[in-house]
């Protein structure tokens, strides 16, 4: 069977930079697999190759056996962050019709098959009573579930959400988590899960993968959050600390890395 | 008070100024609409004013000034649509081609002697001298603009909405922007046929901004924004005819007026909303 998603010896240089060099990873179809690392180690990169907005400077990356780009309507892409709505009044609701059939040349008419494609994945994130809203005033854990009804559009086979826990209280997060791990059982959807604190997710994942320094570690839990295994991908010490069930990433020297803990402190 | 309008309503220029400002009141509630929700106003207004480069240089070298209006802003309007994101947001690159683009119109009007007058009408527009000919090629460019609008309108929505998410679904942005600037460039120029470049702003941005800010849906945004547009416009033009105070000023007081009473009332809504 072919598999969701296949990077092969994937590197990324952006204007000099290296971001990600000779990364493999092979994702099994319904899969959860939480994606981690510091600021700045590529995760934002790594989506753009998925989804086919960034071509890699060597290596290759398919998507259900396919191009990214040839692949793009079974992908469900929910970006990081969203705004600039809020001087219009324009309703969370005509947010995702816009995006229903936004390829399609013509007028911006929504059909009556789209307004039902647009009701059912509303009505999966639990979206529906708040979606005729201007999207300008919904909060931020309301804003999140009406973008990932938009990705669910067209019920993609894989889904790529970056970030969407950014900026939510545990809550929201718990919410949109339960959400996300609902279609991913459902509909045995793949799911690709960006995020800065893996905590979170510690239930729904099936599998974790660790992007720094270039590099990326793929696996269980237990195999790839160990201190030999991250310290082998920073290059440098790193201790991984556990306590009642909850995982933290410690560079040696005392500073805690970026990845977790900066949340962690707001708790 | 009324046979005084039907008799202002029997003069040719009254009505080609009445045709010519609908026209370019539907085209900017249109394109205006899109410009608000592409947060582009200030590229929209520094076209306008390239615009007025190109006017002056057509005056110069003998051409109408709406085709020299019309090449530059085009010409224009690619160059912003390809140069992308980055410089269609700096306020300091767009500053500075807009200011830039007023000095070559000042050189250009005093190369030619005694155009003070030229100078007025393409800055504060010249809305009672608009002639049949110029109607023709007005409703010839309107419906050229929103023909193309029509056809790639609905790419343009999604891609001015969601940008990153119309991207990965294999939307060209550089395409999107380029098209919709050449939109804009032939719309600012026919506002400015009515109310001058210096006032573009008004017809394209205004009815458009204040409709977003009113409507939760797409098609009720553009028919307010159309319907605000014309009816401006018409009072406009009739105020103009009674009160012999110039319709740019009508216009754009109207608009002023009809914002903040929309502003106030947003604000008191939310109030109650909250409480």
């Amino acid at each position: 069977m072919t598999p969701a998603l296949q990077i092969h010896d994937l590197s990324v240089t952006l204007g000099g930079n290296t971001i990600l060099s000779g990364v493999n990873a092979e994702i099994g179809t319904g899969e959860f697999v939480g994606i981690f690392g510091p600021n700045g180690a590529g995760k934002t990169t790594l989506v753009r190759c998925i989804i086919g907005t960034l071509v890699p400077s060597r290596g290759s990356i398919e998507v259900l056996g396919l191009s990214p780009r040839q692949a793009a309507r079974q992908i469900g892409y929910m970006p990081q962050g969203h705004g600039g709505f809020d001087a219009t009044a324009l309703s969370a609701r005509a947010l995702i019709e816009a995006a229903c059939d936004g390829n399609a040349w013509g007028i911006p008419w929504t059909s009556e098959a789209a307004r039902q494609e647009v009701d059912r994945v509303l009505e999966v994130t639990e979206a529906a009573h708040y979606a005729h809203r201007p999207f300008s005033v919904l909060s931020g854990g309301e804003r999140q579930r009406v973008m990932l009804a938009q990705a669910l559009l067209g019920s993609p086979r894989i889904l790529v959400l970056d970030e969407p826990l950014a900026s939510l209280d545990p809550k929201n997060q718990g919410l949109l988590i339960e959400c996300v791990a609902r279609v991913q059982k459902s509909t045995h959807t793949t799911v690709l899960f960006v995020a800065h604190d893996m905590n979170p997710l510690m239930n729904v994942m099936d599998r974790v993968m660790y992007l720094a320094g270039g590099g990326a570690a793929l696996g269980k839990l237990d195999e790839v959050i160990t201190s030999e295994s991250l310290t082998k991908l920073y290059g440098t010490d790193i201790e991984v600390v556990r306590t009642q069930n909850r995982v933290f990433v410690v560079s040696a020297e005392g500073g805690v890395t970026e990845s977790e803990c900066a949340h962690h402190d707001h708790d | 008070m009324i046979s005084t309008l039907a008799n202002y309503l029997s003069y040719e220029f009254v009505q080609h100024a009445l045709i010519a400002g609908t026209l370019s009141a539907i085209l900017g509630a249109i394109v205006g609409y899109f410009v608000i929700i592409r947060n582009s106003g200030f590229a929209a207004h520094a076209l306008a004013h390239i615009g007025f480069a190109g006017a002056a240089g057509a005056a110069l070298v003998g051409l109408s000034p709406l085709a020299g209006m019309l090449i530059l802003t085009a010409g224009s309007g690619v160059l912003m649509g390809q140069a992308g994101d980055k410089v269609n947001r700096s306020d300091l690159a767009i500053g500075m081609v807009l200011s830039m683009s007023l000095g070559l119109g000042v050189l250009f009007l005093s190369l030619h002697a005694g155009f003070a007058g030229q100078a007025k009408s393409i800055l504060f527009g010249e809305i009672f001298g608009v002639s049949g000919e110029q109607i023709v090629i007005m409703t010839a460019l309107s419906v050229v603009s929103l023909g193309g609008l029509a056809i790639f309108s609905r790419r343009l929505l999604f891609a001015s909405l969601q940008p990153r998410l119309a991207e990965a679904r294999g939307i060209s942005l550089s395409e999107m922007s380029t098209g919709f600037m050449l939109v804009v460039a032939i719309s600012v120029t026919l506002a400015s046929q009515i109310v001058g470049v210096l006032l573009v702003f008004t017809l394209v941005v205004a009815p458009a901004g204040i409709a977003v800010r009113l409507f939760r849906t797409f098609w009720k945004g553009i028919a307010a924004s159309v319907g605000l547009g014309v009816i401006v416009v018409w009072i406009g033009i009739l105020l103009d005819c009674m009160t012999g105070y110039p319709a740019t000023f009508w216009i754009t007081a109207l608009f002023f007026v009809i914002y903040i009473l929309v502003e106030g009332w947003i604000r008191f809504v939310t109030k109650q909303d909250r409480s």
